[in-house]
């Protein structure tokens, strides 16, 4: 009994010190030569492998980044500038600051302003809808509804609201890796700066239509009236196929644009709710205070 | 009864083609016709008139933007209104050419009497000339045009010309009717895109559910002045009008995975197509009428009708001259009820391809909410290209490229047997189509990689010769 106890653990120990060493003599004659860095580097990534910064994966990153020796032409959304800096200081270079980004919706039709004229019932996906036709409003632009930006987002930040039936991107968990701009199959969403202390001004709306046909789909449809353009000291705004786009690099968030636009398609959001003044200031008007929305 | 019928998949919708007895009406002019430039496969035309010119019907409005592309005549005569985007039955804008109608005055050098010409040019360019000029495009759904259809690239010959009589889609008769109606024109038709064809042998397939077409066809066969056309009564079966299909059960060939039917030596014309080349090649006349349906379950029997229709006449003005969208018509649909689309602009216009104005019930439409996959394998079964739907649901959600197209996502025609088969209701036909898209983007993609390597390649060697 005992006998057959010992011979057991003798082989299987004699088996697994033979293996070992062939184990370990493959290793050696087949070792895959690496650079160091691109585990180091892969070390101090999110590790979220979200596909945002145009590579598979983290460490598809981080190879590319060894390769070229110069992580200039890459940059990780997710980490962010921070990331950067210490993928930089391992490669021994030097990076540009790139201002951080968040997905913008840029469609406010909500159900009150875009009245739908047809039913859907097909399969609740926006590329299946997009596919099939312009979508159950008279606004063959705007969003879908169906929330293919919602399942595409890896982070959580965007959820759909069932009051005005668009995505809403949720600033502190966006990260900005563009994942919900390519689901998006009608454009809507588009990654622009941050801003200072998240304040950004933007036209929510991509109606190319002219005005009568915009404004006949939805109420809140930019009309390409051009007033934006003229109130802007900046030139930051355009107006391209009857829809205003605000050049984020150029804006200086003066907010005169939103004051201006008849049907409230400038939308300016994180900016602090001033305090009412003395009657000598005119009063913002009341459609720009209702879009402003408080950080806190 | 027929046996002859394609060999996988298929199925078996009741054909419920209720407007059969109803003859073919003409549409009085409506006030105003909205011409699309989208009418076919390939580009869209460009417009050639301005707005205030006077246009009389028959005369070119838009010409070909490109070699897959086709003329678009006016269908009335009147002044242009406008010239600009137009929401069709998506709701998608295409250029449209507003024609406003004025009285019914024709183009120079058309014949618009109803004498059957029979004598057949002997000249193939002089046909093919004119089948091009009169924007003649493939009428069996794809809206292809004609003329490129009909000239089969160098080293390929065609060996059979199959018309197709199928009319496998249920609800529609328009195809039915003009068998009936116009056969010995289509028969001509025939003759003249055999002639075309290198006299090659015609097959006209039917549906055994339309004897009374099959019939008819025998008939002007049998006068015996037309040799080389045939009649095959085939089974009814879904989608027996598919190209493929087709040629499966009349010739038993099948096309390999992206491979054109010219490749087995088929080529596949729809019965109506063959009318409109018999009007362009005999009587000079471009393609500005075509037959539609106007039927639905939640109709009676007076309201049901067959129309020969101008192209542009907008959809709710034909609605209207039908008696109105009828109470309980849940989808309208451009189309049969198996491919056709749910109209979502009842204002878009008429187009070359149009076949039927449907009304189904909600009892008809209605979507069952999908249940859970259970693996039942009826949507393979079903499948009349042999894909396994499931499969390719599947490997579009987990976003798998190369699963998708060694699953040969891109052979999918999609015809809907995978959801008219599923016992869950799973949205099949959706996922698929976009599983199509993708697999058929990235073999694009790859393609033109590909070339542009061997074109990198090839300038390199040729570099090095000089050196």
């Amino acid at each position: 009994m005992t006998d057959t106890v010992i011979w057991t653990i003798a082989i299987i120990a004699a088996l697994g010190l033979v293996l070992s060493v062939i184990l370990f003599l493959i290793a050696k004659k087949f070792r895959v030569e690496e650079d160091p860095r691109i585990d180091e580097i892969e070390k101090v990534m999110p590790g979220a492998n979200c596909g945002g910064c145009g590579f598979a994966g983290c460490r598809a990153f981080a190879d590319a980044a060894v390769k070229s020796g110069n992580p200039d032409s890459q940059f990780c959304p997710v980490g962010g500038n921070d990331v950067m800096k210490k993928v930089a200081a391992i490669l021994g270079v030097e990076v540009k600051e790139k201002a951080p980004q968040v997905a913008v919706v840029r469609c406010n039709g909500t159900c009150e302003a875009r009245p739908r004229v047809n039913e859907y019932d097909g399969a609740q996906s926006c590329r299946v809808k997009a596919a099939l036709y312009s979508g159950d409003t008279m606004c063959p632009f705007g969003c879908l509804g169906c929330g293919d930006c919602v399942d595409a987002c890896q982070f959580g930040a965007i959820s759909m609201d069932p009051a005005t039936g668009l995505p809403v991107v949720d600033d502190s968990k966006c990260t900005g890796c563009g994942a919900c701009a390519k689901a998006c199959p009608k454009h809507v969403i588009e990654l622009r700066n941050k801003g200072p202390r998240g304040m950004r001004v933007f036209v929510s709306c991509i109606n190319k239509d002219k005005g009568g046909i915009a404004r006949k789909a939805c109420a809140n449809a930019c009309i390409g009236c051009m007033k934006c353009t003229k109130v802007c000291a900046h030139d930051a705004i355009t107006v391209t196929d009857n829809v205003a786009y605000i050049d984020f690099t150029k804006c200086k968030l003066c907010k005169k644009c939103v004051a201006e636009c008849p049907t409230g398609a400038i939308h300016a959001v994180n900016f602090p709710i001033l305090k009412p003044k003395p009657a000598a200031e005119t009063p913002a008007p009341a459609e720009a205070i209702k879009k402003e929305v408080s950080n806190e | 009864m027929s046996k002859v019928t394609f060999s996988i998949g298929g199925v078996h919708p009741a054909d419920a083609k209720i407007a059969r007895a109803h003859a073919t009406e003409v549409l009085p002019l409506p006030p105003t016709v909205w011409i699309s430039m989208a009418q076919h496969l390939g580009a869209p035309a460009t417009p050639v008139v301005a707005v205030g010119d006077k246009v009389k019907a028959g005369q070119v409005i838009g010409e070909p933007a490109g070699f897959i592309s086709a003329f678009v005549h006016s269908s009335v005569s009147g002044t242009v209104k406008s010239i600009g985007p137009r929401k069709d039955i998506a709701g998608n804008p295409v250029n449209h050419i507003e024609i406003e109608v004025e009285g019914d005055e024709w183009a120079e050098g058309i014949d618009l009497s109803t004498d059957i010409v029979r004598e057949i040019p002997s000249d193939r360019q002089f046909i093919l000339d004119r089948i091009k000029a009169n924007g003649v495009v493939g009428l069996g759904g794809a809206t292809f045009p004609t003329h490129v259809k009909l000239s089969p690239p160098p080293g390929k010959v065609a060996e059979c010309l199959i018309l197709n009589g199928a009319e496998c889609e249920p609800y529609l008769t328009s195809d039915f009717r003009i068998l009936l109606e116009r056969t010995e024109e289509i028969v001509i038709g025939a003759a003249i895109m055999r002639r075309v064809l290198g006299d090659c042998p015609c097959v006209i397939g039917i549906e055994d559910n339309k004897p009374e077409a099959i019939a008819a066809v025998r008939e002007v066969l049998a006068s015996g002045s037309y040799e080389g056309i045939s009649v095959l009564p085939l089974k009814k079966m879904y989608p027996q009008g598919g190209e493929k299909q087709l040629i499966d059960a009349v010739m038993h060939r099948q096309v390999r995975s992206g491979g054109l039917p010219i490749d087995v030596g088929a080529v596949v014309q729809n019965v109506a197509t063959s009318l409109a080349v018999y009007e362009a090649v005999q009587k000079n006349k471009p393609l500005v009428t075509n037959v539609l349906t106007v039927t639905g379950d939640c109709l009676d029997d007076a309201h049901l009708h067959n129309y020969l229709f101008r192209i542009g006449m907008p959809l709710s003005y034909i609605a209207q001259y039908a008696g109105g969208v009828p109470e309980g018509a849940a989808k309208i649909i451009s189309g049969g009820p198996m491919m056709g689309k749910a109209i979502a602009n009842l204002d878009a216009t008429t187009v070359k391809g149009s076949s039927s104005l449907l009304y189904l019930s909600e009892k008809a439409t209605r979507r069952h909410e999908a249940g859970y996959c259970i693996r039942c394998g009826r949507c393979a079964d079903a499948c009349p290209m042999g894909l396994e739907p499931f499969l390719l649901n599947r490997l579009y959600k987990a976003d798998d490229l190369d699963g998708l197209i060694a699953a040969s996502a891109q052979d999918c025609i999609e015809c809907g047997c995978c959801l008219y088969s599923c016992p869950a209701y799973i949205p099949l036909l959706d996922f698929v189509r976009q599983a199509k898209g993708r697999a058929m983007g990235e073999l694009r993609a790859r393609a033109a990689a590909a070339k542009a390597a061997a074109e990198a390649a090839k300038a390199s060697s040729s570099d090095n010769d000089k050196k």
